[in-house]
């Protein structure tokens, strides 16, 4: 049959010549190769000590924003939770009651809000559907675990610092997905 | 009585037990520590770092792995041959430890005034003692694979046994050459021989027997390229397959010790034992030139392994039939006429 891509290596089956029959020489061969490997740098990355960057549009663990009154973006519409392919996003609605205007941004809140981690797939759709910049995927792994109820991220696992008693711990979980917002 | 019974007193014999108990205890303690080595050697050609979580560069690796295998379960298979299941690997074990009393780890030290020889027997056959224990070392393999009760194990154990005597035959012959040139079967005559001044290594005058011997050695140790019998793709672990815990761990440590052993007769057939090159250790205080000839020949030794983790991460493992046809169509053959050349040469030097 005639070959469709380029890319067939023919074997050649030619009985060995003396040098390879000897083996010796094509060994000392390649022991100069992995000599030569034992002395290049390493492309190890010792982990917890040492971090990868992340790419700019990196797809990690999700955060639940808030404004910098240090309110609760999300109203729970839902849409998050439509948008999910992988249905990993539950939410219970509340009702926001007067007093407490300085919790929620909006009349209607999240009470409960959940994200099984391992069922999200982080393609990000839920951050895309967010009317209210309420939920963002930041720069971080889920950490591994032993059970799998630990893996069913709640809201206070979800929320980040509040600006206003803890600015440092905001701007480090929002991480550089701030400057997107601006943009 | 016999002469040589009564020049043995109590000294002697506690001499030669607390040698004994350094030789054993150093070669368990080099055996853990190749297996770091190997893993960091492993690391190293494939541009990784290897362990480096236990203790400072991952030094305390080799006992977090012992302790590891001491808590293992202990799986005794119910349809295997309960006492041959256990005596393989003792047997692996003992005769790899075996060896280690005939090599000369040095010249004499004083202690306390006595002269201490740092060989635990300096027997007269002592090449022929060492053919004598590495060829029982197969037992360990033969047994465990046939205790076992279990194919791949028995596949692996008949390719062990057939490999190693067929590499025995011409690691046998490559030394005729070399005590043909040294007339002594002893190691320390060798060793004593090729420290003489005008007299270079025996590597100079053996170079192919020393070849022979190398790769007849990678053979006995069951060593890349020659670990058919453990291959795990093709016979997954071979002969310890259903080996478990402590087991495993002797069959995995005698390996370790034999690469080590025959590393240092290698060193001492070959180059020189514990001889320092361009160092007259004649000159030296005795205690002085001891320390030197151990350094010397524990720096051989590592060389060699050494040599043996570099070739094992370098090159993949013979077919079976390649292995065979360099056993007896290759080295045999080489070995023989290794032999007659020397011999040859030999009667012509002394006419
Ligand atoms: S990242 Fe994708 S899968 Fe994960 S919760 Fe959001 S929408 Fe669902
Ligand atoms: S996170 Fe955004 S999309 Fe999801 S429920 Fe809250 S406001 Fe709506």
């Amino acid at each position: 049959m005639e070959a469709l891509t380029n890319r067939v290596k023919v074997m050649e089956r030619k009985p060995m010549t003396f040098v390879e029959k000897i083996y010796l020489w094509n060994i000392m061969k390649g022991m100069m190769i992995t000599l030569k490997h034992f002395f290049k740098k390493k492309a190890t990355i010792k982990y917890p000590e040492q971090k990868r960057p992340f790419s700019p549009v990196w797809r990690g663990l999700q955060i639940l924003n808030r404004d910098e009154e240090g309110r609760e973006r999300c109203t729970a519409c839902g849409l998050c939770a439509v948008a999910c392919p992988a249905e990993a996003i539950t939410m219970e609605a509340a009702e926001r009651e007067p007093g407490e205007e300085n919790l929620y941004r909006e009349e209607k809140y999240a009470a409960k809000y959940e994200i099984n981690m391992l069922r999200c797939i982080f393609c990000g759709l839920c951050e895309e559907a967010c009317p209210k910049d309420a939920i963002y995927l930041s720069e971080t792994f889920t950490p591994s675990n032993y059970t799998r109820e630990s893996f069913i991220y709640n809201k206070s696992d979800l929320l980040i610092p509040d600006p206003k008693t803890d600015p440092q711990g905001f701007a480090k979980a929002r991480g550089n997905r701030a400057k997107k917002e601006e943009v | 009585m016999n002469p040589l019974l009564l020049a043995i007193d109590t000294e002697t014999v506690i001499a030669k037990l607390v040698l004994i108990v350094i030789v054993i205890s150093a070669s368990l303690v080099i055996a853990m520590y190749e297996t770091y080595a190997e893993r960091k050697v492993a690391a190293f050609i494939q541009d990784r770092i290897g362990p480096n979580r236990a203790g400072p560069f991952g030094i305390l690796q080799p006992l977090a792995d012992g302790l590891k295998l001491f808590m293992k379960e202990e799986i005794i298979p119910a349809t295997s041959n309960k006492f041959l299941f256990i005596l393989g690997p003792c047997l692996a074990m003992l005769t790899a430890m075996m060896t280690s009393a005939i090599i000369p780890w040095g010249n004499k030290i004083e202690v306390f005034g006595r002269t201490v020889d740092l060989q635990i027997a300096d027997v007269n056959i002592g090449i022929l003692y060492v053919f004598g224990v590495v060829s029982m070392g197969v037992y360990g393999i033969m047994i465990g694979g046939w205790a076992s009760n279990n194919k791949f194990s028995l596949l692996a154990a008949i390719r062990g046994a057939s490999q190693i005597i067929s590499y025995e035959l011409a690691m046998g012959l490559s030394l005729i050459a070399l005590l043909m040139l040294t007339g002594s079967l002893s190691l320390r005559t060798i060793v004593m021989q090729q420290m003489e001044p005008g007299h270079f290594w025996n590597i100079v005058y053996q170079p192919l027997g020393f070849l022979i011997f190398l790769v007849c050695a990678f053979a006995e140790c069951n060593r890349t390229p020659f670990d058919l019998s453990e291959a795990e793709n093709e016979l997954n672990f071979g002969y310890h397959q259903e080996y478990s815990s402590m087991k495993l761990g002797f069959y995995l440590f005698a390996e370790y010790v034999n690469m080590f052993i025959s590393s240092a007769i290698m060193a001492t057939l070959f180059f020189g034992g514990y001889d320092m090159p361009f160092v007259n250790e004649a000159a030296l205080s005795p205690n002085v030139a001891a320390a030197v000839g151990i350094a010397a020949l524990m720096a051989k030794i590592i060389f060699f392994i050494f040599l043996f983790m570099w070739v094992r991460w370098t090159i993949p493992r013979f077919r079976y039939d390649q292995l065979m046809n360099l056993g007896w169509r290759g080295l045999i053959p080489l070995a023989l006429a290794n032999m007659l050349i020397t011999g040859a040469v030999i009667l012509w030097l002394h006419k």
